[in-house]
């Protein structure tokens, strides 16, 4: 599998770059992530879960690209999922109101 | 490294790995009777229902007469009926013009021409027996690897697809490409946020631009109709497997495609080179109608990769099915064909790649599918839409 494997299989980091883990467990709050990481709530098998701290409007990188925008700030083993990142890409409704995607 | 099988030389010289009978109705109005003529006509015939409507605006129209057209020229069928009502817009005569073009054995039936439904079935079941019989007599020969297209899709996607079964099913066009063959994926939409890597893989200026144009219309007609594309992409289902954005989805999706320079980018159901490299398609994100797309394209054979569980087959091309999620291979062995999940418990990818390109292999030389087995035969044709019709009237 590329990519390297956290602990003794709780996740999977896909490239050097990325600020995110995929958890290849249904993890639960206090399970250990990376180095001090613990898991702050549970995050459910093959979601993501950040691995350092991710301010408000930051890229979120997986796989080595981006894959979002946080929408909040993210904590190092908070679950990363649709509540607090957000596309930047078939934004119609940004459209709509003129706001222009970068 | 190549492989070989035995398959059914057509007369337009290509080779097909299934030797179907196609029943083809022109609208929704005989789809039911053309299942019925292939219930009765027996094994080895296949309908290919639709819900099309009898007269459609021209663009539209002309895309349905493509697909048809496109899926009775498929390797993989021996002869075909063209069936109609009588009513259509679409010529029946126009489509099996164009079948026959492959030299393959074409009739067009007319529900109305011959007293209803019962004689229809009747002389459909009839014609469908007689090409079935027929069909054993094509001559039956070796080939090798590169002459296989292999189309290549997702369907009900999670977050194990992009790093299990879309990396398996990438591996498998790789070695395929390799030894010669032509892979093909698509689904437009699912390039948005991932199109940069492709476009620098295009092996021409031409083929790059008109990659991220195709992308840039499909994004375009979410922000024409003033909608988010968030609201359906990634899917509900998607995000419950943890998929967050559509690029997420994207730089997920693309994988399954492998690693080769992209040689080109078809329009739907537009056909696809035989020894071809690696080509793209452009096509809707509806799975079904995507798999329908490269079948008429020629593929003969698709791999799906599906980390929910998706089922769905096809009447004329094979599909094989790849699950990265150890818990769909778990509940619902019976739908799948490869378990690519052993990749998350420590299997290289060349394993389980090369699992697929056996499995790939096999179904060539004759292997059935589980969705063979099971006939689910899943078919649908993409109608272009209002929107996309004034999108490509704008862009002209």
């Amino acid at each position: 599998m590329k990519g390297e494997v956290l602990g003794d299989g709780v996740g999977l980091v896909l490239h050097a770059d990325d600020n995110v883990a995929t958890a290849l467990q249904d993890l639960e709050a206090q399970d250990p992530i990376d180095g001090d990481t613990t898991a702050v709530e549970s995050v459910p098998f093959g979601h993501k879960v950040a691995l350092e701290p991710i301010a408000d409007g930051d890229e979120v990188v997986k796989y080595g690209e981006v894959i979002g925008r946080a929408s909040g700030s993210i904590a190092p083993g908070e679950w990363v999922h649709t509540h607090n990142c957000e596309s930047t890409r078939g934004r119609g409704d940004l459209a709509e109101e003129g706001v222009a995607e970068s | 490294m190549t492989f070989t099988f035995t398959g059914y030389r057509r007369p337009d010289g290509r080779i097909g790995v299934r030797n179907h009978v196609a029943v083809l109705p022109t609208s929704v109005a005989v789809s039911s009777i053309a299942e019925r003529i292939a219930e009765t006509a027996g094994d080895g015939v296949r309908a290919t229902p639709h819900q099309m409507g009898t007269s459609q605006p021209d663009r539209a129209r002309e895309q349905t007469e493509q697909v048809l057209a496109g899926v009775g020229k498929n390797p993989n069928v021996a002869a075909a009926i063209v069936l109609e009502l009588g009513t259509e817009s679409i010529d029946a005569d126009a489509i099996a013009d164009e079948v026959s073009k492959s030299g393959i054995p074409v009739e067009t039936l007319s529900v109305r021409s011959v007293g209803g439904t019962g004689p229809a079935i009747e002389q459909g079941r009839e014609t469908a027996t007689a090409f079935r019989r027929d069909s054993e007599d094509v001559r039956r020969e070796e080939a090798d690897a590169s002459e296989i297209v292999f189309g290549v899709e997702c369907g009900g996607s999670d977050a194990t697809s992009g790093i299990a079964a879309n990396p398996a099913v990438g591996e498998a066009c790789d070695r395929l490409i390799e030894a010669g063959g032509t892979a093909c994926f698509s689904e437009t939409p699912e390039f948005i946020g991932a199109e940069h890597i492709l476009a620098d893989r295009c092996t021409d200026e031409e083929t790059r631009e008109r990659l991220l144009n195709r992308v840039d219309q499909r994004e375009a007609q979410a922000e024409l109709m003033g909608v988010d594309l968030r609201g359906a992409q990634p899917t509900p289902g998607n995000q419950e497997g943890g998929l967050t954005t559509i690029e997420e989805k994207s730089l997920g999706a693309i994988v399954k495609g492998g690693t080769t320079p992209v040689e080109g980018m078809v329009d739907y159901a537009e056909p696809l080179p035989v020894g071809g490299g690696l080509v793209l398609m452009d096509t809707p994100g509806y799975d079904v109608e995507s798999v329908v797309g490269k079948v008429a394209g020629g593929a003969q054979i698709i791999a799906f990769t599906t980390g929910r569980g998706s089922t769905t087959g096809n009447p004329i091309a094979p599909v094989i099915k790849v699950t990265g999620n150890p818990r769909t291979w778990d509940r619902m062995a019976s739908n799948m064909d490869v378990n690519a999940s052993t990749i998350v418990e420590g299997d290289s990818m060349s394993e389980v790649g090369g699992r697929v390109y056996e499995t790939m292999a096999a179904v060539a030389d004759g292997r059935r599918t589980a969705a063979e087995h099971r006939r689910l035969e899943e078919f649908a044709i993409n109608e272009l839409q209002p929107n996309e019709l004034a999108a490509e009237g704008i862009r002209g």
